[in-house]
């Protein structure tokens, strides 16, 4: 084996690790502020975000068309993509609620999953034929911003690109936006108060529904935001690709204690972390008897491990039963 | 009330399928009967750029030789059916192929690991399947009497490739990624052998199903700093893959089989594959002496250029034509099984050469290209040199 080897990789592998677990952070926001007001899993959050993405990508290819991508600075373009993503999701996100999940509230709780499951189905499709109508295509890719490629070479085997200190920056900022939103506004309050007790809630004056609107709103900006920096990262984009992230995103919310946002991040983190380490290590370590495909394998491994020391998640969110 | 409510429903939705069903119309029996032509691949999903070649190469096959065979009292239809690159789906379809009593060969499928499977179906009723796309060695190495081809095979192309990458590219160290299909993992495997087999040095062999985040797989190849990357499997991932490599500034050479042998490659990943090489069991219309005619007939028809496979497929569908007359001599509709022996007594001079198929149904001597993208323009996907052009022969049965 080759320690040298193994030793000198660390870092890089390190920072991809770290840019795949801001990713799924973002888009656990999403599962764990819905799970926290209405104790139910939004499946068809992995869509809305890839949602974002696709917005993001259109943005970008009319603005290349026009031949604007040149000429406006990179960054009113990203913080133009990144917005315009932030919105699109956020509205898609409390359309879905509106429409697909608040007339079935007060139905038993694996009613809306299955709504959930089939918006999911829907969405997908939708993007597919809308794509496939306005493009003629199936897969689509980000526009390269030569800026955005630049990399800065720190060490020998440690190179960090504008593109991913981009992805890690905003992914820093919208975290910490949201953990201030929610602990340090009045409505931060009314959301918290409203994941906590929602009788009591709409008893001090709290407009449940406008709360919960709100909380899938902001969700669901996470969300595409999320999808806006993940195909900035990667690129190439298509109807179906939300699925994978999405449910990956959705075990880091578990991880991490559904229902807690510091939990969310935590999770997400750890999730990224693990599934790059194992995809970058373990066919050094084992002579190739384990190649990188077995990651998620070994993640998920870990993950169960974890479940079954901490049942509630790494921070461990109590959960309440409905009052 | 509800069941008979239901039982209402029921009655009337099969007196709709009844009514509906094709054929149950009297007023088709005009004529000796219809002939169908079957083609199987992706029309939709990632590599439907490819499926959309091979349907329409079919089509324009029947459009071009249908004519005997209209003289003779039949009427011919080109059935397409989408495999969605799946061997769930494809197998699916093939059940519904065998029940159509009028479909007389298909054509398919893209992928080896759909078209394997499938056969399977195909032979239980002796359907003649003719492949344009299917380079793995097991499609006929099974010896079904149903299953032919007119293109190379995956054991001749990945030592095609090795041997470019040794003897042209003189690659002292070779990094191999698959994608963990029938076809990406075969062709790397045969790949990988061979490259030992000429001293190179096989720094790593990885399979993923990863489809847009190459990240943690490249950081251990651009540590190892290899001479070559050969990427097994098609483009709709090999394009993301080598466009991150290129961006992670890994300065090897790429390399891969015929799956990335689209315009889409250029589409996705731009200028990072620009001097990738790639080899392929079927070369670019452009560069066959007898497709000339065919690539102007594709433009015409369908207002773009044959995607790699097309100008296959339109010999492929020749090829069952041609069966199809001999067996229908007796001006009765042939049976499956007869067109299957037909198939095999066919000398095609199509515009991929010379076909004639052996007692496996390979093609008895198939091209083998290595190719050199020219252009980060997909429009110019045609313009990619040839470096390399070989005729070998298909391997004989082993075991």
């Amino acid at each position: 084996m080759d320690y040298e080897l193994l030793i000198a990789i660390f870092p890089q592998v390190l920072l991809d690790g770290l840019l795949l677990g801001f990713m799924y952070a973002l888009i656990a926001l999403g599962y764990t502020m819905v799970y926290g007001v209405l104790e139910f899993i939004n499946f068809a959050h992995s869509e809305i975000f890839i949602f974002g993405a696709f917005v993001g990508v259109e943005i970008l290819l009319s603005l290349q068309s026009a031949g604007w991508l040149e000429r406006l600075p990179w960054v009113v373009v990203l913080v133009l993509v990144l917005l315009a993503g932030m919105a699109a999701s956020g509205l898609l996100a409390v359309t879905v609620e509106r429409v697909a999940y608040r007339p079935l509230r007060a139905a038993p709780r694996l009613i809306p999953l299955i709504s959930a499951i089939g918006v999911s189905f829907f969405l997908q499709d939708i993007i597919r034929l809308f794509e496939s109508i306005w493009r003629n295509a199936f897969n689509l890719v980000y526009p390269t911003m030569d800026v955005m490629n630049h990399r800065f070479e720190l060490t020998e085997t440690l190179d960090v690109s504008v593109r991913s200190l981009v992805v890690i920056v905003a992914a820093l900022l919208m975290l910490w936006a949201l953990h201030a939103l929610v602990n340090r506004t009045k409505i931060g309050t009314a959301i918290r108060a409203v994941a906590e007790d929602q009788a009591a809630a709409s008893l001090m004056g709290i407009n449940v529904n406008r709360i919960i609107s709100l909380t899938f709103l902001i969700g669901g900006a996470m969300g595409g935001a999320a999808g806006v920096l993940f195909g900035i990262q990667y690129s190439l984009i298509n109807p179906y690709t939300g699925f994978v992230p999405g449910l990956k995103a959705f075990t880091a919310a578990v991880l991490g204690g559904i229902g807690n946002i510091p939990g969310a991040m935590l999770g997400g983190l750890v999730l990224g972390l693990l599934e790059a380490f194992a995809a970058s290590y373990m066919s050094l370590l084992t002579g190739g008897a384990f190649g990188a495909e077995y990651k998620d394998i070994f993640a998920f491994s870990v993950l169960i491990l974890i479940l079954i020391f901490r049942p509630k998640g790494l921070l461990g969110e109590v959960v309440r039963g409905r009052a | 009330m509800n069941s008979k409510y239901l039982r209402g429903v029921l009655v009337l939705c099969l007196t709709l399928a009844v009514a509906l069903l094709p054929g149950a119309s009297p007023l088709q029996a005009q004529g000796k009967g219809t002939i169908k032509i079957a083609t199987q691949s992706p029309l939709s999903g990632g590599q439907a750029a490819l499926g959309e070649g091979i349907k329409l190469g079919a089509q324009l096959a029947i459009d071009k030789f249908k004519g005997n065979l209209e003289k003779a009292g039949f009427k011919v239809e080109l059935v397409p059916f989408d495999d969605q690159a799946k061997p769930d789906v494809g197998v699916a379809n093939s059940k519904n192929i065998i029940a159509d009593k009028d479909i007389l060969a298909v054509i398919g499928h893209l992928n080896s690991g759909v078209a394997i499977p499938s056969s399977e179906v195909y032979k239980e009723v002796n359907l003649t399947m003719i492949s344009p796309a299917n380079t793995n060695p097991t499609v006929t190495d099974r010896g079904y009497p149903n299953v032919n081809r007119v293109c190379g095979r995956d054991d001749v192309q990945g030592v095609v490739g090795s041997e470019f990458a040794a003897g042209t590219v003189k690659a002292k160290s070779v990094y191999i990624v698959h994608d963990k299909t029938t076809y990406g993992q075969g062709v790397a495997e045969f790949f990988r052998d061979d490259a030992k087999k000429k001293g190179l040095t096989v720094a790593g062999f990885e399979g993923t199903e990863e489809k847009s985040n190459f990240d943690p797989i490249l950081t251990p190849i651009k540590a190892k700093n290899p001479s070559l990357i050969y990427f097994g499997g098609i483009y709709d991932q090999g394009a993301p893959f080598f466009k991150q490599a290129s961006e992670k500034g890994i300065k090897a050479k790429f390399m891969g089989p015929d799956g990335m042998d689209s315009s889409d490659l250029t589409k996705i990943a731009g200028k990072a594959v620009v001097g990738m090489y790639y080899t392929s069991a079927a070369g670019p219309a452009s560069a066959l002496a007898g497709a000339k005619g065919f690539v102007d007939d594709f433009k015409k028809k369908f207002g773009k250029n044959p995607e790699p496979y097309a100008a296959e497929a339109y010999d492929a569908t020749a090829i069952a034509l041609k069966a199809i007359e001999a067996a229908a001599k007796g001006g009765k509709v042939p049976s499956r099984e007869d067109v299957s022996t037909a198939v095999r007594k066919v000398k095609h001079k199509g515009i991929t050469g010379e076909i004639e198929f052996d007692s496996k149904g390979d093609r008895q001597k198939a091209l083998y290209f290595v190719l050199q993208v020219a252009s980060d323009n997909p429009e110019k996907w045609g313009d990619n040199k040839i470096v390399k052009q070989l005729t070998i022969a298909a391997p004989s049965a082993k075991k």
